[in-house]
């Protein structure tokens, strides 16, 4: 079974999570061997993940989680013992 | 490492807080503050809304703690109450509902088409120390359709797995991978021209003919 680059493109996010069966896995692999647009393609996609899913990019806004158990405390109180 | 909560600790949290440990919720409730807020940024799209949801369904899980069955996870039953206090204030806004052009979209054959290269040169999180990398990065995904975006956030960004996912999102498992497909198709395709500027310039010493991915070069980004 011959892979093309669209088929590639279509695994690419299950063979990033290891969803892919492993003929399919055998056979990207085998494509990323020589296809250099396939292989910047899967490199680029993993960096882009791994960069938007570091904690410094999306962080909750500054006293979020004080106010947060500020009110909870709050509640706490109000619904009594 | 994002805060991944423990289940025993919290089937045994959850009976205390029940038998009179009220204060022990503080502690329950933490490992869920970032997935409730971020859900809640994505449906609501402000800031001060989302924080105020946030604290609401917080709430909401406190006064309603007995109610919970453990036949999910803490977290997933939490982020579903997140959810539905999201959508509840949307529908009270009666403002338009992204929802139902997105819902459009599924169907359709959108571009998923990656952005072509031929090679690339690993950004590393170090340059995350650029404020404009990050800015960058929200952005894209902030640009992204709702259900697109809902689904990075909580399995890309918050680490949560498939099954937690879709149970949080009221969707099917088969949904969330296929629009995590789709939404880290679109990053990629958004990102990857405009990260090269991120990258470290191969040094001189090192940077004979074609090098290698990821560059043993001196690091040169600003």
């Amino acid at each position: 079974m011959r892979i093309d680059c669209k088929h590639v493109w279509q695994y690419i996010s299950a063979y990033i999570e290891g969803e892919v069966d492993a003929d399919l896995r055998a056979e990207i692999d085998k494509h990323l061997e020589t296809c250099e647009i396939c292989s910047a393609v899967l490199d680029s996609t993993r960096n882009v993940v791994v960069l938007y899913a570091d904690e410094r990019v999306f962080e909750l806004p500054a006293g979020f989680s004080e106010r947060l158990h500020e009110r909870l405390d709050e509640e706490m109180e109000a619904s009594g013992p | 490492m994002k805060n991944q909560p423990n289940a025993d600790f919290e089937s045994d949290c959850i009976r205390r807080i029940l038998a009179g440990e009220r204060q022990l919720f503080h502690e329950l409730i933490r490992p869920c503050e970032r997935p409730i807020f971020f859900l809640l940024m994505s449906i609501l799209r402000n800031e001060a809304e989302a924080e105020d949801a946030a604290q609401e369904t917080v709430i909401k899980v406190y006064r309603n703690l007995h109610l919970f069955r453990g036949e999910s996870q803490f977290r997933t039953w939490a982020l579903s109450i997140a959810r539905n206090e999201g959508l509840g204030r949307l529908r009270k806004a009666d403002s338009r509902r992204e929802d139902s052009l997105e819902a459009l979209s599924e169907g359709q054959g959108g571009d998923f088409t990656p952005a072509i290269l031929t090679s690339w040169r690993e950004v590393p999180t170090e340059a995350l120390e650029q404020k404009e990398l990050g800015a960058l990065l929200r952005q894209a995904i902030d640009g992204l359709p709702e259900i697109y975006r809902n689904v990075v956030l909580l399995r890309d960004i918050e680490e949560m797995d498939v099954r937690e996912t879709a149970a949080a999102l009221g969707i099917a498992e088969g949904a969330v991978k296929v629009r995590l497909h789709r939404a880290r198709a679109l990053l990629q395709r958004a990102l990857a021209p405009r990260l090269k500027a991120f990258a470290p310039k191969r040094g001189k010493l090192f940077g004979w003919g074609k090098g290698r991915k990821g560059g043993a070069g001196k690091d040169e980004s600003r």
